[in-house]
């Protein structure tokens, strides 16, 4: 009997990542969503920027290219184009969501745009080389701040869920983690969740998850996922930052 | 019992660190086509089939049958 095999959404492309990156987990877990919710054959993926710029390749559902931090935007066209028959996810990093991309994020989400969108937050900026991203943490060495990231000259890390659930707009969102099993099995809940209201029609849901750069942090897998636990969980709280509709059930 | 694919696998050791009864291992003595050393289970009698290295794997090499 078998327990568990790679699920029917992902292709059988061997993943460009480097080792030990986590990417490939968060990418598992929203096939493994999109087979357990049978909607592969409805589902458009807009793929980002990033180190997840091929992220086409890996998907079995109809994927489209978005220009640097504009998936939400993409999204926004194809989702309004056909709402009834399309459920419309995008995958980002923190370089394309929170950075180039912040304007499209912050809208779509004011707009309550029924979309699922998957963001990935390694504080860092993985495809170029390790660059300071907007969600770099105080004090963190990267390319660019060689010294650690000095508040007083480049500010402070973007906290994105606390942002948005400030906003009336979005539907749903939480913050997960994939550093150990419990946390991947949270994390499969949250996309399970942010699809589920899509196919709802609820609107906008947003899943943080964060993440690991063991390339670019410039340690081992292992070693990057304690320093994970230690540093970016202290700054990048998990848990559930908005649930309206949890809410108005509460409120009756 | 845990299968790998083991031309997909980059070694990161995360599945090692993952399995609850300690059977896997990043072996030192294979290299695979990409070049680096896969992981495999050293002892399959041991294994619960509880999928936790599965669940870590980021390359989605791992297939766990129970008997």
């Amino acid at each position: 009997m078998v327990v568990f095999e790679k699920p029917h959404a992902l292709t059988d492309v061997p993943m460009h990542y480097c080792p030990g990156c986590l990417h490939g987990i968060v990418h598992r877990l929203v096939a493994e969503v999109i087979d357990e919710l049978g909607i592969e054959g409805k589902t458009i993926g807009i793929a980002p920027v990033g180190c997840s710029v091929m992220a086409y390749n890996y998907f079995n559902c109809d994927m489209i290219e978005a220009a640097h931090g504009r998936a939400p935007a993409v999204a926004t066209g194809v989702k309004r184009a056909d709402p009834e028959n399309h459920i419309v996810f995008t995958y980002q990093g923190d370089g394309d969501l929170a950075s180039i991309g912040m304007a499209e994020t912050v809208h779509a989400a004011a707009r309550n745009e029924n979309i699922t969108v998957i963001f990935i937050n390694n504080a860092i900026y993985g495809m170029t080389g390790g660059q300071m991203a907007p969600t770099s943490l105080p004090g963190q060495v990267t390319q660019t701040s060689p010294y650690g990231r000095d508040p007083k000259l480049c500010g402070y890390p973007v906290r994105v869920c606390e942002m948005l659930s400030e906003l009336e707009g979005p539907e749903y969102l939480e913050r997960v983690t994939v550093a150990d099993v419990k946390n991947v099995r949270n994390a499969k809940k949250a996309i399970k969740k942010a699809f589920q209201n899509q196919i709802d029609g609820k609107g906008f849901s947003l899943i943080e998850v964060v993440s690991t750069c063991p390339t670019n942090w410039g340690m081992t897998p292992q070693k990057a996922i304690d320093w994970l636990k230690e540093n970016m969980l202290a700054y990048y709280p998990l848990g559930v930052y908005k649930d309206r509709s949890a809410a108005k059930e509460e409120a009756k | 019992m845990v299968s790998f694919k083991k031309d997909n696998c980059k070694g990161c050791g995360l599945c090692v660190d993952a399995c609850p009864k300690q059977i896997l291992r990043v072996a030192p003595d294979q290299i695979n086509k990409k070049g680096h050393h896969p992981a495999e289970c050293v002892d399959q009698e041991k294994c619960i089939a509880c999928a936790f290295c599965a669940m870590m794997c980021p390359d989605c090499v791992i297939t766990v049958e129970r008997k």
